[in-house]
């Protein structure tokens, strides 16, 4: 790749740029700096697509009642429930039953903190239905 | 030396603060020197592992590897630990800065809030170096970025303790002792060997150039086993595998060029300039596969971009690094 040849399409990187390696006119390699390159952008894209996918059609599921809150909380941050139970200190089948209504309203007070702790919102905020405003990716939005 | 560190902006996290930990213990190397004394190069394609139900694809070595063949190569001497609970690891973390000792983290990027959303995944093999604190924040030179950065003290402690795949379980490293005189040139032979052992006389199929065929062979038959929607993901990860950031381009086949030219000067050895511009054509031709896959993840593909088109270009790929590193194999 040459110097001039940088592709410079601007889209991830939230205004910052990536270097890269380049060859400049006499053909020794130099640090270039990038915002970005269209097939990466395009591949980064469709994989958040993926996630978004799945994030609503959880959501369609939760408003449906077959599955908690906790189910899409954890979609939108990419998380399954073996991720989960390793940050709340679960077994990943334990998680896996909280994904369910009839269990996750039964949950005691201190595992809803718990959760709502991890993911850095209040214990309402867990239990609220979601409706389709929620953010969604790009960005999990609450580790800001 | 307390507060101050030689950030430079790196295109890969590992050879980035590997360099720049070395730049600030007084020997001043380049990230892509660092890279190719690591044998950062490789390739694997390893279908029945899983990233997000799709198969691995990889284009470098394991995590840590860089750093640990780098350090082990030049006689450096390391400490690195991990810890059982967050506040043992944040306690060490603090006494080391206190010391005066600019610290290297593996961390997952999930939870870094400085990183660009769109890249934040549960990627747990991310390398930065901590090299100071301002009241509850951190000061961080994370290699992928243009300048230092801060970074709330909860915010690093979960980074460092990200569970999941690659658990980084807080592990911490720092540079102990460097020899004063290090002379780099049976290192890098060393490395040479390596990365042309790795990439074309490993007997397994999933490695090297091999793996590279491999892979060619199974984007010629996603299509038919897949169907459309399936094709165009698990060549999306390739494509990201390859290109997104933290590779330097190509796969990291620029970056080892860098390595191979800068190595040519040092030995006094032409062959490997002219194996450098080699390298380059390959990266350049990584770039065309990219490129031609993205046309069809768009769903406007071109007129030679259909599945067999692409394998026909990873084809080429292999056949070339396969010239390319018999040929490098006989200068180290």
């Amino acid at each position: 790749m040459r110097k001039t040849e940088v592709p410079q399409d601007a889209a991830l990187f939230d205004g910052q740029k990536e270097v890269c390696y380049a060859i400049d006119e006499s053909g020794r390699y130099v640090l270039a700096e990038s915002a970005g390159w269209e097939p990466a952008n395009l591949a980064n894209i469709q994989a958040w697509e993926a996630i978004e996918a799945e994030v609503s059609a959880i959501r369609a599921r939760v408003a449906a009642g077959e599955l908690s809150p906790l189910a899409w909380h954890m979609a939108r941050r990419q998380m399954d429930a073996r991720l989960l139970a390793g940050y709340v200190g679960l077994f990943a089948w334990q998680v896996r039953r909280h994904m369910k209504p009839g269990p996750f309203n039964r949950l005691s007070p201190v595992r809803v903190q718990r959760y709502a702790t991890l993911f850095k919102i209040t214990p309402e905020a867990l239990k609220a239905c979601p409706g389709p405003e929620q953010p969604v990716p790009p960005g999990p939005g609450d580790a800001r | 030396m307390r507060g101050i560190f030689p950030h430079r902006q790196s295109a890969h996290c590992e050879s980035g603060v590997t360099a720049n930990l070395l730049t600030h213990h007084g020997l001043p190397l380049s990230e892509a020197m660092t890279f190719g004394i690591g044998s950062g190069l490789f390739f694997a394609y390893l279908p029945f592992i899983r990233v997000n139900h799709l198969p691995l694809t990889t284009f470098r070595i394991a995590p840590g590897g860089i750093f640990n063949r780098v350090t082990k190569r030049l006689g450096i001497g390391v400490e690195s630990r991990t810890f059982r609970s967050e506040p043992q690891g944040m306690a060490e973390l603090d006494r080391l800065l206190a010391a005066g000792i600019a610290v290297g983290a593996q961390t997952g990027v999930f939870w870094l809030p400085y990183f660009p959303p769109a890249l934040r995944f549960h990627f747990n093999a991310h390398n930065l170096v901590v090299f100071g604190k301002a009241g509850d924040d951190y000061r961080i030179s994370d290699p992928v970025l243009g300048e230092p950065v801060l970074c709330p003290a909860a915010d690093l402690e979960r980074a460092r303790f990200a569970k999941g795949a690659l658990a980084p379980r807080g592990r911490i490293y720092h540079l102990a002792r460097v020899p004063a005189n290090i002379d780099l040139a049976s290192p890098i032979r060393e490395a040479i060997r390596e990365v042309c052992r790795v990439m074309v006389r490993i007997p397994v199929p999933l490695f090297g150039v091999r793996g590279i065929r491999l892979l060619a062979g199974q984007v010629e038959k996603w299509p038919a086993r897949l169907g459309d929607r399936k094709s165009i993901l698990y060549l999306g990860n390739v494509i990201r595998m390859q290109e997104e950031i933290g590779t330097g381009g190509g796969g990291f086949r620029f970056i080892y060029a860098a390595f191979l030219q800068e190595a040519a000067g040092l030995l006094g050895n032409g062959q490997l300039a002219d194996l450098s511009g080699r390298m380059t054509a390959v990266g350049d031709r990584w770039r065309d596969f990219a490129v031609a896959g993205a046309r069809h993840c768009k769903g406007r593909p071109g007129e030679h971009d259909d599945f067999a088109d692409l394998a026909r270009i990873l084809r080429d790929c292999a056949d070339l690094e396969d010239a390319l590193f018999r040929d490098l194999s006989k200068q180290a």
